[in-house]
């Protein structure tokens, strides 16, 4: 069933307008993927490429992206850029300092896999050794386009969850989406 | 000042209250640029005392850098200041070069000199985004990344990457400009004049911009020698010290340009030195094109490189200033010891001095005038 038809469905006549009628579930699903606010977290270049990810030409704010400076009103973190040894328990009290339910996306090289400095003695070989991630978005840094690719399967995820929640089923697994580097044409 | 815990123990209640209250800002903080910790003691509004603690970045890169060989090494460089990688691809690239005699082509140097100050352009950008995002007028952000996307749109046609380029090789550049490429660029110098007239409107002209900068944040000239600072905090303070003058490198000799220098020392100056190289950036960018002669790009080379025992130093004025790196070599491919003078550095060591008496919330407006970058400081 397309949306206009589910619309259509609840969709209430009445004098002087129309009524929306929706399940709470729907309504909660389609505002939670929508406002995602992320936590201001650039550790290095990558964060350079998400601050033009939300600068005027890519524009995240259309995806309900909007960044907050503390973790206490974030949903999502984006962890762009390698993690040192001295940054890992920063990170890890970022985490714990968000509310639930709450998502991770490490983007780049650095953050997926320890990136180039993977031999170097003081970086941590991915964020995911210490917060589960949902999303790995690689690129050295990524591209804007393939960060937002990344933010938009997330959205996916998040209101399947809660059809799942909706129909009683189990939810489902949280195994990371993984969106591969895109070339120089995208 | 901070009293260590054993002397704490002693002290009376009003001894206490006057030693000013201890906050923390980073390393997750926004305007720290990246994960800089500063550690505050206050009396009320004022900073009696600061305390930078870096290192959240650290990678051992010097050392890493011993375990490859010579050319493998540029692309760490790229994520040294990734907002000027090619300043510092050039920095590595002219030092192996110096190291194993490598002679560059004519039309090379005139590229490297071309997209060095595209990439001056594009930084300085970023620091005007973020710095007018630190004093409230978030207008700058948007207006600043709409102009540097049309700079990254000019280095991706010609190097295939919109952020860590890895561009400039030993002996040259890889590939030759793409078809068309003078008359994009010499459009965009067209429209960029344009752009930063309407910049000029929107803060130079500013009253609360003004008055949030000027008379913030003085560093006097020989303070500013004796903590060896270079770049524009440098030429802010009235010392007119650029290495594109003072030790030419590529073509810089042959084309004119002027060194913006101000006296005053303050935010405001160090923000004017900045709007200032933009335009020269522009005049250099416009000589280049016209002046670049045809012929090779690149000077071959031997599939493993080993240049003869020997030391060598090279310098390049980066857009956060004195870049420079030293390397070692003792005949085999792999360098023996790299050092990188990274300018971020140099020119963090004088916020301390900066901070001390000044007002907590001009603490953003100082520490972004200085512009570091904390992938080049903490390496």
């Amino acid at each position: 069933m397309g949306v206009k038809e589910r619309l259509e469905k609840g969709l209430i006549k009445v004098p002087g307008g129309t009524i929306l009628i929706a399940k709470m579930a729907d309504i909660m699903a389609w505002a939670r993927k929508s406002s995602m606010w992320s936590l201001t977290f650039g550790l290095s270049c990558c964060a350079i490429e998400m601050m033009a990810t939300a600068a005027s030409r890519y524009d995240l704010d259309r995806f309900g992206m909007f960044f907050r400076a503390t973790p206490r009103q974030a949903d999502v973190m984006i962890v762009a850029g390698w993690v040192s040894v001295k940054m890992a328990p920063f990170i890890k009290r970022l985490y714990e300092q968000m509310p639930e339910p709450k998502y991770v996306i490490a983007m780049g090289g650095c953050a997926s896999a320890g990136g180039p400095y993977r031999d170097s003695i003081t970086i941590v070989k991915g964020v995911d050794q210490f917060v589960p991630v949902d999303v790995y978005v690689y690129g050295c840094p990524p591209r804007p386009e393939n960060l937002i690719l990344g933010i938009l399967k997330l959205q996916e995820r998040i209101r399947r969850e809660h059809l799942a929640e909706k129909n009683g089923l189990p939810k489902p697994v949280r195994e990371p989406i993984i969106i591969p580097e895109a070339g120089a044409t995208g | 000042m901070p009293v260590s815990p054993e002397k704490q123990s002693t002290l009376s209640t009003v001894e206490i209250l006057s030693q000013g209250m201890v906050i923390n800002v980073g390393p997750q903080h926004p305007s720290t640029h990246g994960v800089l910790r500063l550690i505050l003691t206050l009396d009320g509004e004022q900073i009696l005392h600061c305390e930078p603690v870096i290192g959240y970045l650290h990678r051992g890169l010097e050392k890493m850098m011993e375990r490859r060989p010579y050319r493998h090494n540029i692309p760490f460089t790229d994520r040294l200041d990734y907002l000027a990688a090619l300043s510092n691809n050039l920095g590595i690239c002219q030092c192996i070069e110096r190291l194993g005699g490598v002679e560059v082509p004519e039309r090379a140097k005139y590229i490297r000199v071309l997209l060095m100050e595209l990439q001056r352009i594009a930084s300085h950008l970023v620091f005007l985004g973020t710095f007018g995002t630190d004093l409230g007028a978030t207008t700058m952000f948007l207006y600043a990344f709409r102009e540097r996307e049309l700079v990254l749109d000019l280095l991706e046609e010609c190097t295939g990457a919109r952020l860590t380029y890895n561009w400039i090789r030993v002996g040259g550049v890889p590939d030759d400009l793409p078809d068309g490429f003078a008359e994009k660029v010499l459009a965009f110098v067209k429209v960029f004049r344009q752009r930063l007239k309407e910049y000029d409107q929107l803060l130079t002209r500013n009253r609360i911009f003004r008055s949030r900068t000027q008379n913030i944040g003085v560093l006097p000239k020989d303070l500013a020698l004796a903590y060896g600072t270079s770049g524009p905090v440098l030429r802010a303070s009235g010392v007119a010290y650029d290495i594109r003058k003072v030790d030419p490198y590529e073509v810089y000799d042959r084309v004119e340009f002027d060194v913006p220098v101000f006296d005053r020392g303050d935010v405001w100056a160090r923000y004017l030195v900045r709007m200032e190289e933009m335009h020269q950036s522009l005049r250099i960018i416009e000589q280049v094109l016209r002046d670049m002669p045809d012929g090779p790009v690149q000077t071959k080379l031997p599939k493993i490189f080993k240049p003869p025992a020997g030391i060598a130093y090279s310098r390049v004025e980066s857009p956060r200033g004195e870049l420079s790196f030293m390397m070692v070599s003792d005949g085999s491919p792999n360098p023996v010891r790299v050092h990188i003078r990274a300018p971020s550095f140099v020119n963090l060591s004088v916020l301390p001095c900066l901070l001390e008496g000044a007002k907590v919330a001009d603490l953003v407006a100082i520490l972004g005038s200085i512009d570091v970058v904390l992938g080049e400081i903490d390496r």
